[in-house]
């Protein structure tokens, strides 16, 4: 299974700000290896962030976003002790989904 | 002395462009590093390397949570800044990787030496740099303080500042040809000074690292591998008296300076 | 889509969804269980245009209410930080693409009610190259900000 998120969410206002750092190695599928052999692509295609269980937010990636890929959103209406879940999904459909209490 | 080599900077990577004449090259690689510094990949090797302090691992399925990193079994809080040092049980100065090692060995069982000969960045070698920053990022903030009370802390000292000058290799460079003078900088990398503090979160205070370019979290035993591979040189044995020697001279030198580690690098 | 829909009954509600969800899905979004893959025409596409169109925007146009955040100079290509925001209301989503990267579409984020206009991430760039901010609006305008970001390749890593 892949390492875990690091997630951060603290409580600004009455909004949240969410900062994720996932563990992947966001392969481009441009890169050759020794061989000569292109590395085949491997990269979180798909995000789903959650507030206490409703979906507040989707997102989707290209191969471009980089290695260990950070991502920071704010979400509305929150506030300290609310939970906020990530949920990715890569192009071979492995997936990992972390959650964070905000402070 | 940076202001100096600005302008051939610009010419370099602008090509002359009058545009971007009005911030320098310089101010807008620090606008860059600033803007990485929130969310630092790093973060997820510290992650990894608590877990596995704390998990039962080896041969002997034990955690290494009665470790001594130098303040006593289990005291992970301020260590960092105080290694490499005189270890009493090994009867030799042990930096941090070095140590990790003699933990793993007595109390999980493994074999150190397979462990040395493991690439940087697999198996049980990215375990050890996981744990090493980890426990970096437990002093970070906190001034580098190593001790030279012991007589082999100071023989480490000398060596190492022997080892810091030796010229060799195909290329008849030493750590000083990069790292023996001020104003010192290979396309836009400022070189510091090694030979003195450098000040706060620069050289020795700056690894272990996250470097972008490879997204590699590196320690200090992997930058001591790379600077010698930059040089030329053959390279050193992973944890090696030299490559310990190294870490007691600079470390030493950056007496006072705050430790940054973990960073995030280009 | 993630719209209250407290004013109307259940049969109502359905048939609303069914026609949105029909919308988007000629549109190539769908964001939800239903569908298979992310849009891959978006993501395959080799300029900016073709992928903006792709991600159901058109009338593509520079406009002031768009912020893109990004470094002038970039150390290193592999880590760009790039932010996309705006204070618009009517936004459907927000994109970041890189002109001159083979995969021009880096990010797509669909907002919703519960989230500010506003994401943070970081892109891969294989060189210098002008970078875009655009929000696709609800009527399907496509509104953008650009910026060049230089990539340096930097020294030996200390």
């Amino acid at each position: 299974m892949a390492d875990p998120m690091r997630i951060r969410a603290q409580a600004s206002g009455d909004k949240a700000i969410v900062r994720v750092l996932m563990s992947h190695e966001m392969e481009s599928g441009q890169r050759k290896d020794a061989a000569g052999k292109i590395v085949p692509a491997w990269f979180i295609q798909e995000i789903t962030a959650s507030h206490n269980g409703k979906v507040v937010m989707t997102s989707e990636w290209g191969p471009a976003v980089s290695k260990n890929p950070f991502l920071q959103f704010s979400v509305k209406g929150a506030k300290a002790g609310d939970k906020v879940s990530i949920k990715w999904v890569d192009n071979r459909g492995a997936t990992r989904t972390d959650e964070a209490t905000i402070s | 002395m940076r202001q100096a080599l600005i302008p051939v900077a610009l010419a370099m990577v602008l090509g002359a462009s009058p545009v971007l004449a009005q911030k320098t090259a310089s101010q807008g690689i620090d606008e860059y590093r600033a803007m990485l510094q929130d969310g630092n990949p790093a973060d997820l090797f510290e992650a990894k390397g608590e877990d596995l302090w704390k998990q039962k691992r080896g041969p002997k399925n034990a955690s290494l949570e009665a470790c001594d990193l130098g303040q006593g079994p289990g005291v992970i809080k301020g260590v960092f800044v105080s290694l490499p040092k005189y270890f009493a049980d090994t009867g030799k100065v042990q930096d941090l990787e070095s140590r990790l090692l003699t933990c793993m060995q007595t109390l999980q069982g493994f074999d150190p030496q397979a462990i040395a000969k493991t690439s940087f960045g697999s198996g049980e070698m990215a375990n050890v740099t996981a744990m090493a920053t980890w426990v970096a990022a437990e002093s970070k903030g906190m001034k580098f303080n190593l001790s030279q009370s012991h007589a082999q802390e100071r023989v480490m000292y000398e060596v190492g500042k022997r080892l810091f000058f030796m010229r060799g290799g195909t290329h008849d460079f030493s750590c000083a040809s990069c790292h023996g003078e001020e104003g010192k900088r290979i396309r836009l990398q400022d070189l510091p000074l090694l030979t003195k503090n450098p000040g706060d979160g620069i050289g020795f205070a700056a690894w272990p690292a996250y470097r972008v370019s490879n997204g590699q979290m590196w320690g200090m035993q992997q930058r001591l591998n790379d600077c010698y591979r930059q040089q030329r040189f053959p390279f050193p044995g992973f944890a090696s008296d030299a490559t310990v020697a190294l870490s007691v001279y600079l470390g030493v030198n950056a007496q006072g300076a705050a430790s940054i580690a973990p960073a995030i690098k280009r | 889509m993630f719209r209250r829909l407290t004013m109307q009954n259940r049969r109502q509600a359905i048939q609303h969804s069914a026609v949105v969800a029909s919308l988007l899905s000629a549109a190539g979004w769908l964001p939800t269980a239903a569908q298979a893959a992310p849009n891959k025409a978006a993501f395959e596409a080799k300029t900016v245009q073709e992928a903006v169109k792709a991600s159901g925007g058109a009338n593509i146009s520079e406009s002031k209410d768009v912020t893109l955040t990004a470094p002038d100079i970039a150390e290193n290509g592999a880590v760009v930080p790039l932010g996309v925001s705006t204070a618009m209301s009517g936004v459907k989503h927000l994109l970041i693409l890189v002109e001159k990267n083979p995969s021009v579409l880096v990010a797509v984020f669909n907002v919703s009610d519960a989230v500010d206009a506003n994401f943070a991430t970081r892109s891969k760039m294989g060189q210098s190259s002008d970078v875009y901010a655009v929000a696709i609006m609800n009527d399907g305008r496509a509104l953008f900000a650009k910026k060049e970001v230089k990539v340096t390749l930097g020294g030996c890593g200390g």
